[in-house]
């Protein structure tokens, strides 16, 4: 006993080490098989609140350029508007839409690190939970992954872990986007049969195959395209119209029929 | 010994900040982050108590990880450094260290240089490691390593030009 004990006091920084370096470890590896730990990301009160502040300054610098941005989005949805269906603002019925729209600013970005994650101001005081779609006025940016009062974590499509369903827009094939981690403009959407025409240019859009998007969001246009190894299979490189590095308004996505879809889904899988 | 604490602290609240708020947005050709707050283990003083110095470097680690959305990697790799400084200075510095009089700013530039650089390099191959996960990407660990580590090496050197006490 009197052994163990001094063997603990005399390796009591080596003991203290490994033990912080495995608690280190069990939160990095829980996260390759798992979520994000539900405490341990930037959505949290403590980062969030910080970055917000200190973004309170920076979001002064691009005001016009995003203004710029808004007033270019806002100018493409009247003519919509105009052209189109004669239905106006007024006269949609909140409660008959599949899609709920709430809109956010970005607090903190990333794209340099094999798995991005993005904050924005709106948590679950606003309704904003885990497993909604964000996107831009260009096109697709991530998933949310976790929330807090006022804030929320989206694993952005710039994140290994991240697979969305996504199609040619001319052909509707679909397939899933994934990104290889190497360069923050370009994603990768694979799966793709050998049998459907490609061209260089063509506009990837998602699927809507997921509960989570709506389909026809722009994701971006085919930069390259090859066969995989097995050569039956297309490996496609996509450049994103989003630039991922300079974003600001965001807007969060609900889809009001989630829960239905899932426990239907859920259903058929238990009768099989 | 009072004033010690309270400097020391402030470096670890500024360094936070620096890393989470300048650094980390930095993307300097697109991937290089460089990460000044190593420069915490390399101002801690040499005579504290080692196990409360292996600990608030994982507190300081983990609170980049925090900010990063990194899960614990920052931790884990600055909690090795931390273990491991001892080691790291006796190679360094030889049997200086043991002296009452022993004082980083003493040293020779050739020692603080080897000091600093090899406190990087580690925790930088640490952190790549773990952030990679497979070794199919060696080439990628070492190309992240050379440069971030490059990156972080000028910048801690700047900082730690800017910042270092003349009088102590």
């Amino acid at each position: 006993m009197q052994q163990i004990i001094n063997f603990v006091i005399r390796n009591k920084n080596f003991l203290l080490y490994l033990f912080l370096l495995s608690i280190a470890l069990g939160f990095t590896v829980q996260s390759h098989s798992y979520h994000q730990s539900r405490f341990f990301n930037s959505s949290n009160w403590v980062t969030g609140s910080i970055y917000e502040t200190f973004n309170g300054f920076s979001t002064y610098f691009g005001l016009s350029e995003e203004n710029a941005k808004l007033v270019e989005e806002n100018k493409r949805l009247r003519k919509l508007l105009f052209n189109g269906r004669t239905e106006t603002m007024a006269s949609l019925d909140s409660t008959q839409l599949i899609y709920a729209v709430n809109t956010g600013q970005v607090v903190k970005n990333s794209y340099a690190e094999p798995r991005n994650y993005i904050t924005i101001n709106r948590g679950e005081k606003d309704s904003v939970l885990p497993d909604m779609g964000v996107i831009t006025e260009k096109g697709i940016l991530g998933i949310v992954e976790n929330t807090s009062g006022s804030y929320a974590s989206v694993q952005s499509i710039l994140n290994e872990k991240s697979r969305i369903n996504a199609k040619l827009k001319n052909t509707e094939h679909f397939g899933s986007l994934v990104w290889d981690t190497q360069r923050y403009n370009v994603v990768q959407l694979v799966d793709i049969p050998r049998l459907v025409p490609l061209t260089v240019g063509d506009t990837i859009v998602t699927g809507g195959m997921s509960s989570i998007f709506p389909g026809d969001i722009p994701i971006g246009t085919i930069q390259k395209f090859d066969l995989d190894n097995a050569n039956s299979l297309y490996s496609i490189d996509v450049r994103l119209f989003n630039d991922m590095t300079n974003i600001k308004n965001v807007y969060i996505i609900h889809n009001n029929d989630r829960e239905e879809i899932l426990e239907l889904e859920a259903a058929t899988i238990n009768e099989q | 010994m009072n004033n010690n604490y309270f400097v020391n602290i402030i470096r670890f609240v500024l360094l936070i900040l620096v890393q989470v708020l300048v650094f980390n947005r930095l993307n300097f050709f697109g991937f290089i982050n460089p990460m000044v707050y190593i420069l915490f283990l390399y101002w801690f003083p040499v005579k504290e108590n080692r196990a409360a110095f292996i600990g608030l470097s994982f507190l300081l680690g983990l609170f980049i990880d925090l900010f990063s959305d990194t899960m614990a990697i920052h931790a884990a790799s600055t909690v090795t450094i931390a273990y491991i400084r001892p080691a790291i200075m006796r190679f360094v510095f030889g049997v200086n260290i043991e002296f009452q009089s022993f004082r980083l700013s003493n040293s020779t530039r050739a020692q603080q240089f080897t000091f600093l650089a090899l406190l990087i390099i580690v925790h930088h191959a640490v952190f790549f490691t773990l952030e990679i996960f497979s070794f199919a990407n060696i080439l990628l660990i070492l190309k992240k390593v050379v440069a971030i580590g490059a990156a972080s090496i000028v910048l801690c050197l700047l900082f730690n030009s800017l910042f270092s006490a003349k009088k102590e």
